[in-house]
């Protein structure tokens, strides 16, 4: 007792003589059916190739169109003929030309032997089916459909349209639950038979012929009917991708496939040469009593699907350019922006990239260049420090330092003098981490030394931009992690925001810290403002600060390393 | 445009064809052909420009080449634009056709383990029409032109290293398109002036029709629906790269020549900025150079894609 193979051909013709030869050769019967939009010649020599071997016959053929009931009339001539002309097929085996039996053929027969009265077949409820590609999956069943989608597609869809404003609803056969799956199907005799020779076969046909894709219907709903046991699975390893197009298997897949355990893969580029020679040359990969394990073949296919759809976060190439608001992630990894720390802390970058052992760059947006950490001039994917070449696009600019330094933490020092057009994105980024000591732009000018004359303006100007940025990063739309203390704030306890901040950077361990940056000394600084207010700017942005001549609580509180509990 | 050698009349059905324009580069030539027949190319469609090196004669000679030649100005028929559409509408309808210059070289996902009809076939199935493939520069270690590039060697044993990460990319609203500048060139050349540096996007394998025609150079076609090769709902399409083996030897020679002529686009303003620059300083490498390794690295680097072809 053995099983007979079904084979749909309709391109590859050579590719599918040598397969039906491989089934015959392992003892089985090959009824084919060859596409009737096949051109004569091609037919005829496949047809001579073949008809000298006793186990092979060719099916009443028919014109088939994808989609269509053409391709279950196809499978049910092809069914019925393997009944009656091989009585010693137990199983039926549905398959296609561009299929591959990847073990032996006695391997397969062995396994369906052991399993005299189960149907293969993937059969799901629509309900249940998470695989429609195009939208259409109870309304396969309750539509018309007498438009091609693949030569007609706006009329398909228009009419597809105009009946669901209708609300038509076809009905379904009595006793008929619609289940689908996938096409490629084994089906015990017991069952097949059942199903062809139903005395209601006519009325479930003019149902299935309106049925928009039968072939993944027609046999997975009749055979709820008449199975006893149903596997519902395939034993041909068949992935798809997100139009609904199978995936091709290539000659570097030949590991996986060997490997995957499974049955009969489809489908096979015809000219991977390697795939045929190994699978069909030596009679197959010998795996024992093994199940079919495709696991790693669907991650691989599935990853794929998922990079087409979803791709890197972060990434911005020549096939991968989202528009706003689509970019399922705007940067690659978490980055830190620190705006006013180092104007109050003298040594803030040193420390900073001690304590978290992150990449800690300077101003990397001021006017003259890329302030690159350790002064270089060049960054990881040659990034350059022209100031030109990064604002002629700022925001990709931060995209791709964060992506070309994946796995190494970011931080970067921000201030109301640099370029402005990246605080948008930095805002609806989720990775951004940003720290903003507002007002602590004004220290260096405290320090310059300049007329207060000159000073005014430039001072009237950061304010102005500051207040900007924090509007947007305080926006209710802003993603980012954004913390904001106005300077006064920030120096009566510096030390509890800085630890905050650090912890979040995460890293290794919760840790405390035992060193604190030095702050710059700020006796003057209140007078500073208050004469600033005397020319008639109003710094705010920094908080109050009471205005004495001498005030010691501003100095840095000592010269040495301070230790936080 | 006079036809040397004509036999188009040998290209099947499903034939792979490539075109080309070349003027002088008859030292490329073998390695080229070599390169792309390894590919999969079953025909060749070259177009010489005035060559006096002997090119026309070399190509002549092979049994998959069809060659035409022209004496008219490289600027007015819009850098060969005008010869290769010609060609294209008379024999790539119906065809996937790679449209390069002799110095470019197609890279696209496994195509070390898959040729060129494989990706072919993939595209057909997956109704695309166009596939994109970035310019990427690829340069030697230290200045160009100290290793004197032999006739037949591959290119890139001397120059094979590249910039990864420096590119900036603005989408065309009037044909779609996208404008990537950067690249050694861009930092090089026209860092106080990035908006002149030279446009890399290219799209250069299309199943051509005979309703479409590039537009200028092989960075942008019509209709305009086949400069959509990018993902813009987030994921990624499937894309590869020419590796551009530009900064050769050859290159201080053709600045010199280019200079003479200005036939150059962008008025020949590289080949200014490079003479300008001093030809026996310029070294394009840095510490952040990459070295190219294969299609996967550059898959890695965020440079091309695989999209949903596994």
């Amino acid at each position: 007792m053995t099983f007979g193979v079904v084979m749909l051909v309709h391109t590859a013709f050579d590719r599918a003589e040598q397969v039906a030869r491989h089934w015959t050769r392992g003892g089985c019967p090959v009824v084919i059916h060859i596409d009737n939009n096949v051109a004569r010649d091609d037919a005829d020599a496949l047809h001579t190739a073949l008809s000298a071997d006793p186990l092979v016959r060719f099916s009443k053929r028919h014109r088939c169109e994808w989609g269509t009931w053409s391709l279950v009339e196809a499978t049910i001539s092809a069914s019925e003929l393997m009944l009656t002309e091989f009585p010693q097929a137990d199983h039926v085996f549905l398959a296609s030309g561009a299929c591959i039996p990847l073990r032996p053929v006695a391997e397969l027969r062995d396994y369906l032997a052991e399993r005299p009265h189960v149907d293969f077949i993937e059969s799901a409820t629509t309900a249940d089916v998470p695989w429609i590609v195009g939208g259409l999956s109870d309304e396969r069943f309750t539509l018309f459909f007498p438009f091609s989608w693949k030569r007609q597609r706006f009329l398909f869809d228009r009419f597809v349209d105009f009946q669901r404003k209708l609300g038509v609803r076809r009905r379904i056969p009595e006793g008929l639950v619609p289940h689908m799956g996938s096409q490629w199907w084994c089906l015990t005799r017991s069952t097949l038979a059942a199903i062809l020779n139903d005395p209601k076969r006519n009325r479930y046909e003019r149902y299935f012929h309106g049925v928009w894709i039968p072939d993944e219907s027609y046999f997975q709903t009749l055979t709820r009917l008449y199975s006893t046991r149903i596997e519902s699975r395939s034993l041909t390893l068949s992935k798809f991708d997100f139009q609904g197009k199978p995936h091709v298997f290539y000659d570097d897949h030949l590991q996986l496939l060997r490997r995957s355990d499974c049955f009969v893969a489809r489908k096979i580029w015809p000219q991977a040469t390697r795939l045929y020679q190994t699978f069909l040359g030596t009679g197959g990969v010998p795996a024992g009593r093994s199940e079919p394990n495709p696991g790693k073949i669907d991650r691989i296919f599935s990853r794929a699907v998922e990079r087409r759809l979803r791709g890197r976060p972060g990434l911005i190439m020549q096939s991968r350019k989202p528009r706003h608001g689509f970019e399922h992630g705007i940067t690659a990894k978490p980055y830190s922006v620190f705006q006013g720390f180092s104007e109050l802390f003298e040594d803030f970058e040193d420390w900073l990239s001690r304590t978290t052992g992150a990449r800690v760059h300077g101003h990397i947006f001021a006017p003259d260049r890329v302030h690159f950490a350790e002064g270089q001039r060049m960054m990881n994917g040659a990034l350059s420090d022209s100031a030109a070449l990064r604002d002629y696009d700022a925001q990709q600019f931060l995209t791709s330092l964060i992506w070309n330094t994946r796995g190494e933490r970011q931080c970067f020092q921000y201030g109301p003098e640099d370029t402005q057009d990246i605080v948008e994105m930095m805002a609806r980024d989720p990775n951004a981490q940003v720290s903003i000591i507002s007002g602590a732009w004004a220290v260096p000018l405290f320090k310059s030394g300049s007329t207060f004359a000159q000073l005014r303006r430039t001072a009237a100007r950061l304010q102005k931009i500051e207040a900007r940025q924090l509007e947007i990063l305080r926006a209710s739309w802003a993603n980012a992690r954004v913390r904001i203390w106005s300077m006064a704030e920030f120096i009566e306890a510096p030390m509890e925001p800085l630890q905050t901040i650090i912890d979040e950077m995460g890293g290794t361990g919760q840790r405390h810290l035992s060193e604190a940056p030095h702050m710059v000394d700020l006796s003057g600084f209140g007078q500073f403002l208050q004469q600033l207010k005397n020319q008639g700017m109003h710094p705010y942005l920094m908080g109050d600060f009471p205005m004495e001549s001498t005030d010691q609580i501003y100095a840095p509180p000592a010269r040495k390393p301070y230790l936080v509990r | 445009m006079r036809s040397v050698v004509d036999r188009t009349a040998a290209i099947r059905q499903d034939d792979i064809l490539l075109f080309c324009t070349a003027r002088n580069e008859n030292v490329r030539l073998p390695f080229f052909l070599k390169y792309y027949r390894d590919l999969g190319i079953n025909h060749f469609l070259f177009v010489d420009n005035d060559s006096s090196d002997g090119s026309v004669d070399y190509l002549a000679e092979q049994p998959d080449v069809s060659v035409w030649t022209t004496n008219g100005s490289y600027k007015r028929s819009r850098f060969g634009m005008d010869w290769i559409n010609h060609l294209l509408r008379r024999h790539g309808c119906n065809h996937w056709c790679l449209i390069v210059d002799p110095d470019e070289f197609f890279v696209y996902p496994f195509c070390d383990t898959r040729p060129l009809s494989a990706l072919a076939d993939w595209l057909d199935a997956s109704a695309i029409r166009s596939f994109s493939a970035m310019l990427l520069d690829m340069y030697p270690k230290g200045p160009i032109g100290a290793t004197v590039y032999q006739r037949g060697e591959n290119p890139f044993e001397i120059a094979d290293w590249f910039d990864s990460g420096n590119y900036t990319l603005r989408r065309n609203p009037a044909y779609h398109d996208l404008w990537i500048q950067g690249g050694p060139r861009a930092r090089a050349f026209f860092s106080e002036a990035p908006e002149k540096a030279p446009a890399l996007n290219k799209i250069p394998l299309v199943k051509w029709s005979r309703r479409y025609v590039y537009l200028s150079s092989t960075h942008c076609l019509l209709p305009r629906g086949l400069n959509m090769v990018y993902e813009e709902w987030g994921g990624e399409k499937a894309s590869g790269a020419l590796l551009h083996a530009k900064f050769l030897h050859t290159f201080a020679d053709k600045a010199k020549e280019e200079l003479a002529r200005r036939q150059h686009y962008a008025g020949s303003m590289e080949y200014r900025a490079y003479i300008r620059k001093g030809p026996e300083t310029s070294d394009l490498w840095c510490r952040c150079s990459e070295r190219y390794i294969n299609w996967r690295q550059l898959e890695i680097l965020g440079l091309m894609s695989k999209g949903n072809w596994a």
